[in-house]
């Protein structure tokens, strides 16, 4: 078992999904109950679904300066990045600590895939077309390689593309980092966007809802694709810090299969064991559980029996996939800002889009939204390749 | 100064055109650095069936990290890993991209599932039935430095044994002249925080700014340096097959290189 962690203080977060842009459209969005997801509109043939569409990527280009990285992508990151006074934080952090002991560590599934499939579909003579003849788009590592172009930034910088546990995974590689001395602060996050490469790949899987998800729901039929974009900076934490604490984490993996969990949730629970550890805490200790419930039939099953049999009913859990979809490689960093905003607002997010709750949920389950004290939470992540990670936050003030 | 990490190389992994295995490469560095014959990667890691099925880069990953945790003794079933790979698989990629452009409908959920960037380590945890931490990153051109440092950090910092591997595959299609990727590579290593059972050091420190590399004059060798990004790799593991001590900076991202201090005891 890890040695517990020194917690970091999260500076700054902010996030961007169908639920609006930055940290207030999605705390009123909780608040209300409201999801953001739309009948599905995206691609040339459009597949009959309900999806998490962000509006506006199509007519906000990125700065002249920054043109070569233009695309659906990197857009929806820069757009993000732009709320919250993010990218004021991120400057005074690069100023006080100088830009090679500032990392970069961003996860996504799919990066500019989306540049790479346009291509194809109007290619010149057999290549590219010239505006999309720009390599650094047609790599996964395009959307870390623009973050640190944008900020001008020099320290590590790195990918994590595990699918869905990708932006989640980015905080360990922060906090390992901060904590041997290589660096004194990180950009984590990610981001990804809507492209017919997931449309289309979770439909041949068979996996995607022809109506909006239900995480948890008796009646559930498969998720619903979102894209978001989030990002928070760590930096380690000072006595009186009135920031969010990052004090635990945890990863481990399935060994089962490519695009099935565990049937027993054993790489989440190890993943779950190893974040308390970390954290130094019991599982009484948590408040609230954010849920990577995206509503397909086997995720929900054994992510439902984990929960009921390892956490006292004090313990609110839900899914915020049906405000949002299933944000992929983004979903780890999206879930860990509403998780930041739930303990800030004290609001236990409704787990929406379920009407009949699945028999396996225990009392656990926030089937309706919440007024509750959240001192400390976590928010899980699982991805294929049976990826699987685990975040602990504490409010402000709290001690680990 | 202390270097910021150190670790112990237990293991090593290696496959390039002309060197198929890390005994093949020594053996070749040891009589004078000609390339020998190519071999396909041999993935023995995997299951029979999984092997027929397993795309390039799959095969290619499994086979150096096999390689390199034999040699160390660890038991894979418990050691973290990190897949490090500029790219992925672009044979995958080029074929998502081709049927997503003419019959979207028709794309292969087998294809699908094998396209994210994290297959190799996927495959390769099942295999070995590995429960502990496993990761798959990229750093673009400077993947393989990005990926040395992430593993040897959660080295450290986890004070457990890590098993690094890096692969590139040649490009394809249209992707394939955006990626520059002209052939296949793969490196890996078994990264310690202590020193019993290894002759080989490493000390790592991040470097501002990008060196750049010098030419090895072996022709050989600099063509598969010059194949793709994992490649880069080529330099370390000549320095290591040859036993020689030496310093290098390996590029890790923009703007910032690792210097690695070699230290080998005969």
């Amino acid at each position: 078992m890890p040695h517990p962690m020194p917690p970091l203080a999260i500076s700054a977060y902010t996030a961007t999904s169908a639920l609006g842009r930055g940290l207030d459209a999605h705390a009123a969005a909780i608040a209300d109950s409201r999801s953001g997801l739309t009948a599905n509109d995206f691609s040339v043939a459009p597949l009959t679904c309900f999806i998490g569409r962000v509006a506006g990527l199509e007519h906000d280009a990125l700065p002249a300066e920054l043109a070569e990285w233009d695309c659906r992508n990197n857009r929806l990151a820069w757009l993000a990045l732009n709320q919250d006074g993010f990218v004021d934080a991120v400057k005074d952090a690069r100023e006080r600590y100088g830009a090679s002991r500032v990392a970069v560590l961003l996860g996504t599934s799919t990066a500019s895939v989306g540049a790479t499939e346009e291509g194809y579909r109007r290619l010149d003579h057999g290549r590219m077309p010239a505006d999309l003849h720009r390599p650094v788009l047609h790599t996964p590592h395009s959307l870390a390689g623009f973050v640190a172009a944008a900020f001008d930034l020099e320290g590590p910088c790195l990918t994590v593309a595990t699918a869905c546990s990708s932006s989640s995974k980015v905080f360990a590689n922060a906090e390992r980092m901060i904590r041997l001395g290589l660096i004194d602060a990180a950009i984590v996050g990610g981001t990804d966007t809507l492209c017919d490469s997931v449309l289309f790949g979770f439909n041949s899987l068979e996996l995607v809802s022809p109506g909006p998800c239900q995480p948890f729901d008796a009646n559930r039929n498969g998720i619903s694709i979102g894209e978001a974009a989030g990002f928070a900076l760590l930096e380690r934490a000072v006595e009186g810090t009135r920031d969010p604490l990052l004090i635990g984490y945890g990863e481990a993996s399935d060994a089962h299969h490519m695009s099935t969990p565990h049937p027993e949730g054993l790489g989440a629970e190890l993943a779950l064991r190893d974040t308390l550890a970390r954290a130094g805490i019991d599982a009484a200790d948590v408040d609230y559980i954010n849920l990577h419930g995206t509503a397909s039939q086997k995720n929900d099953e054994v992510e439902a029996a984990l929960v009921t049999r390892s956490f006292p009913a004090t313990t609110r859990a839900s899914s915020t996939k049906g405000f949002t979809g299933h944000t992929l490689g983004a979903a780890g960093i999206l879930e860990a800002v509403i998780t930041l905003l739930a303990m800030r607002d004290s609001c236990v997010p409704a787990n929406l889009g379920a009407t009949t709750p699945d028999p396996l949920c225990g009392p656990q389950m926030a089937w309706t939204v919440e007024t509750r004290d959240i001192r400390i939470a976590l928010s899980n992540s699982f991805g294929f390749g049976g990826n699987n990670a685990c975040l602990a936050f504490a409010r402000t003030g709290v001690a680990a | 100064m202390s270097a910021a990490l150190t670790v112990w190389v237990k293991g090593v992994g290696f496959w390039a055109p002309g060197a198929a295995s890390w005994q093949a490469f020594r053996d070749a560095v040891a009589t004078g650095g000609d390339a020998g014959d190519t071999a396909r990667p041999v993935a023995d890691v995997l299951p029979a069936n999984e092997r027929r099925r397993a795309p390039e880069s799959v095969l290619l990953a499994a086979a150096v990290a096999g390689q390199a945790v034999s040699m160390s003794g660890a038991d894979a079933a418990t050691l973290p890993c990190v897949f490090a790979s500029a790219h992925g698989d672009q044979a995958i990629t080029d074929y998502m991209c081709r049927t997503l452009a003419e019959t979207p409908t028709d794309l292969s959920p087998t294809k699908f599932h094998n396209s994210v960037h994290n297959a190799p380590a996927g495959y390769w945890t099942i295999a070995t039935h590995c429960h502990a931490s496993s990761s798959a990153v990229s750093g673009g051109e400077t993947s393989f430095g990005a990926g040395l440092l992430e593993a040897a950090t959660l080295a450290v910092a986890d004070e457990r044994d890590v098993l690094l591997a890096s692969y590139d595959i040649a490009g394809a299609g249209p992707l394939g002249e955006m990626t520059g990727g002209t052939g296949a590579f793969a490196a890996a290593l078994v990264l310690s925080p202590h020193a019993e059972g290894s002759t080989m050091r490493l000390d790592i420190s991040p470097a501002p700014g990008n060196s750049g590399h010098d030419a090895l004059g072996n022709a050989w060798l600099d063509d598969v340096t010059a194949s793709n990004p994992s490649a880069h790799a080529v330099p370390l593991m000549l320095a290591l097959a040859a036993g020689r001590s030496t310093a290098l900076r390996v590029a890790a991202a923009r703007g910032l290189d690792i210097h690695v201090d070699v230290e080998v005891t005969p």
